[in-house]
């Protein structure tokens, strides 16, 4: 059984490590690239969500490379993620792509099932073995997030943030050359150091903003079209609202009382949406409100085209923004978006958040408030 | 010699150049057609200013527009502004309290909001170019009318009709099929035109707050059935630049300045850029999957710029050589 599972921002260094762990075979998909989205495009209904698209063709990129055993998570929100390995291993099917697909569907969904899956890919028995299989998986997760995070840091101080791309390139070279958990946090550790020592500007203060919207989306960089390098090397602090590290203690570590981050995003939704609409448009509209009171700069909003929950969360934003007194832009990628159009916004955004800073300081030299 | 500051905005179909004085005064301007050329129209704007003005200083440029980092490597600007910015600053000099910016340009949209002289919030078109310049040249081309007489005969109609304006592509078979339907064409490009405005506001306006004085620019602002159209669904006076086609080169060039003042003097490499050779080579990289397009500029012969790799591979390879150079 060979193993691989579709590309989600940085979870695939975790996952890779963590099977290989319990001796399972892993072929991740290459990184996406222009060819992954073209084999997407071509193989999947065209109204589909982009990150859909994306999924298709990482599998087709590992079923080449030899996988035969397709690992994803499943969903029974409201939200068409919940067909995608439905109609995913359908699609394979019909391309004539010999295929298993193991679907690990939510807790909630009845523990029994959800144990065969886990059993059946890891090759584990016993719960006490799933159990131990998780402790080794989950620092794993949170370290290659914090080490993305870092980076965003990193290059916002940088003196030269072009520094920090060429030791993150070297790191996301390197992990291909890895095997197992010890050489991965060894790599982490490595290039952890290597961005320590990139010189930085103390005296800077850099604009702040919130990466906002679906989880996928968002941490996915070439999706995203590479949003949080873009703005860390204008100068500005990123920060993502929803991190796979975030996902996991809301739908396994933590459940079923939910990660306490996510729940004060639910809390300060609550007054503009109460209840679940699917995907996560809570969690959209709630960490809104959140990187207004942590006093951020500004909010971006990246959702894929057509994404239903994201929409009901666009429509909200507005009377966020006012509420809050926060800029708040939204901005909308698929196959189609341009990266001229996209950087041009991205580049507006930042200027108006500059200004919009001078202004506040002026006021508060002139009224002494 | 006078001391010009020189505004450029290398747009998707129309190149600007213009020049302004201290006082932000327009000196000369240069309305080009960009035709996917924009290393030789912006030589060729460059020239014909050296023509038309003889010898002048040039003590600051500005560049903007989707073409801005090319135009950029070309002239060694001093500032490279995206176009939001720069109409919102051109727009505040002609009219200090402005409160939204309308602009439509060949491929794109947008809306400013400005309170108290300073952006507080923008739009631009997302996912449709249904409703910008390119669109209207087409259907003016379709009904077989210059697009500079189109706004004139929507004036002259008494009875608008109703087009679908959600889409280009169903406009253009709505507006077959009112054709068809025997409607005059004065009619139809008035509802054209009620269709594109509608469209604006329903797309890039949505929930913004748009209050007077409201100004309208970009190349689409020639076009008086928009305007009027505009005027009757936001029911407020609409202000049209005396040079709103080139808004976006005044405000870069007007950043230029401040940027120069700061700074001291200009990166500008001169007027001379016409008379050079500039030669762009684009070649696939193989060194992953990406398969990135790599350009690449010669200026008479020499390396002036890779970009288009995602790794920055290319990118960072001639910045070490140039360090090394130096």
């Amino acid at each position: 059984m060979k193993i691989t599972f579709p590309h989600m921002g940085n979870v695939y260094i975790a996952g890779k490590a963590f099977m290989e762990e319990l001796g399972q075979e892993v072929i991740p998909p290459p990184r996406c690239s222009n060819r992954t989205l073209e084999l997407g495009t071509k193989y999947s209904p065209e109204m589909m969500c982009l990150p859909f698209k994306i999924n298709i063709g990482n599998y087709i990129e590992s079923i080449e490379k030899g996988a035969d055993t397709i690992l994803l998570t499943g969903s029974c929100g409201p939200c068409r993620f919940g067909y995608y390995s439905v109609l995913e291993k359908n699609i394979l099917l019909d391309l004539g792509y010999d295929v298993d697909v193991i679907v690990f569907d939510p807790i909630g969904e009845g523990v029994g099932k959800l144990k065969d899956s886990v059993s059946k890919a890891l090759n584990v028995r016993k719960t006490k073995d799933i159990i131990r299989a998780g402790k080794l998986g989950w620092p794993l997760i949170r370290k290659t997030d914090e080490l993305t995070q870092f980076a965003n840091e990193k290059r916002a101080y940088a003196i030269d943030s072009n520094d920090v791309d060429i030791v993150m390139e070297d790191y996301y070279q390197n992990i291909e050359n890895t095997y197992g958990a010890a050489e991965l946090l060894n790599l982490i550790d490595e290039t952890h150091e290597k961005l320590e020592a990139i010189k930085i500007d103390k005296n800077k203060d850099p604009i702040k903003i919130g990466i906002i919207g679906e989880i996928y989306t968002i941490v996915e960089p070439f999706v995203n079209l590479e949003v949080e390098k873009k703005l860390g090397h204008m100068g500005v602090y990123v920060e993502k609202s929803l991190t796979p590290t975030l996902w996991v203690e809301q739908h396994i570590s933590k459940f079923p009382f939910g990660s306490k981050e996510v729940n004060e995003m639910f809390k300060l939704a609550k007054p503009y949406l109460r209840t679940l609409v699917g995907g996560h448009t809570r969690e959209t509209v709630g960490s809104a409100i959140s990187y207004s009171l942590k006093g951020f700069d500004g909010v971006i909003q990246i959702l894929p085209l057509n994404c239903m929950p994201e929409i009901v969360a666009k429509s909200i934003l507005p009377t966020v923004q006012k509420d809050y007194n926060i800029p708040i832009m939204t901005l909308v990628v698929d196959e189609m978006t341009g990266e001229a159009g996209y950087l041009t916004r991205l580049e507006a955004f930042v200027d108006l958040l500059k200004k919009r800073r001078e202004g506040k300081k002026v006021g508060k030299l002139l009224f002494g408030c | 010699m006078e001391n010009y500051y020189l505004g450029v905005d290398v747009g998707s179909v129309s190149t600007n150049v213009i020049l302004i004085d201290e006082d932000n005064n327009l000196i000369s301007k240069r309305y080009l057609r960009t035709q996917g050329k924009p290393i030789d129209i912006l030589k060729e704007g460059i020239k014909n200013l050296k023509d038309e003005m003889g010898e002048f200083n040039v003590c600051g440029v500005g560049v903007t527009g989707s073409g801005r980092y090319l135009a950029n490597l070309i002239l060694g600007a001093d500032i490279v502004k995206n176009e939001i910015t720069c109409h919102g600053v051109a727009s505040l000099s002609y009219l200090p309290n402005v409160r939204t910016v309308i602009e439509i340009g060949g491929q794109d949209s947008k809306i400013i909001i400005l309170r108290d002289g300073i952006i507080v919030d923008f739009a631009m078109n997302t996912v449709c170019a249904a409703g910008t310049g390119s669109f209207l040249d087409r259907q003016a081309f379709r009904l077989g009318i210059d697009i500079s007489q189109f706004g004139k005969l929507a004036l002259k109609s008494t009875n608008s009709i109703r087009i679908a304006g959600r889409c280009a592509v169903f406009a253009e078979s709505d507006m077959i099929h009112k054709q068809q339907l025997g409607h005059n064409q004065k009619d139809i490009i008035r509802g054209l035109c009620e269709a594109l405005v509608r469209n604006y506001l329903n797309n890039v306006g949505k929930g913004k707050e748009i209050v007077g004085p409201v100004m309208f620019q970009g190349g689409v602002a020639a076009n008086e059935g928009i305007k009027v159209a505009f005027e009757e669904a936001l029911n407020t006076e609409i202000f049209i630049p005396p040079n709103f086609d080139v808004m976006g080169a005044i405000g870069a060039a007007m950043l230029a300045k401040e940027e120069v003042k700061k700074k001291g003097e200009t990166t500008f490499k001169g007027l001379g850029i016409a008379d050079m050779d500039y030669k762009v080579k684009g070649f696939e990289c193989d060194g992953c999957s990406n398969l990135c397009e790599v350009i690449e500029i010669n200026e008479d012969n020499r390396i002036l710029a890779r970009y288009g790799d995602r790794c920055g591979k290319w990118t960072n390879s001639l910045k070490k050589s140039n360090a090394k150079l130096a």
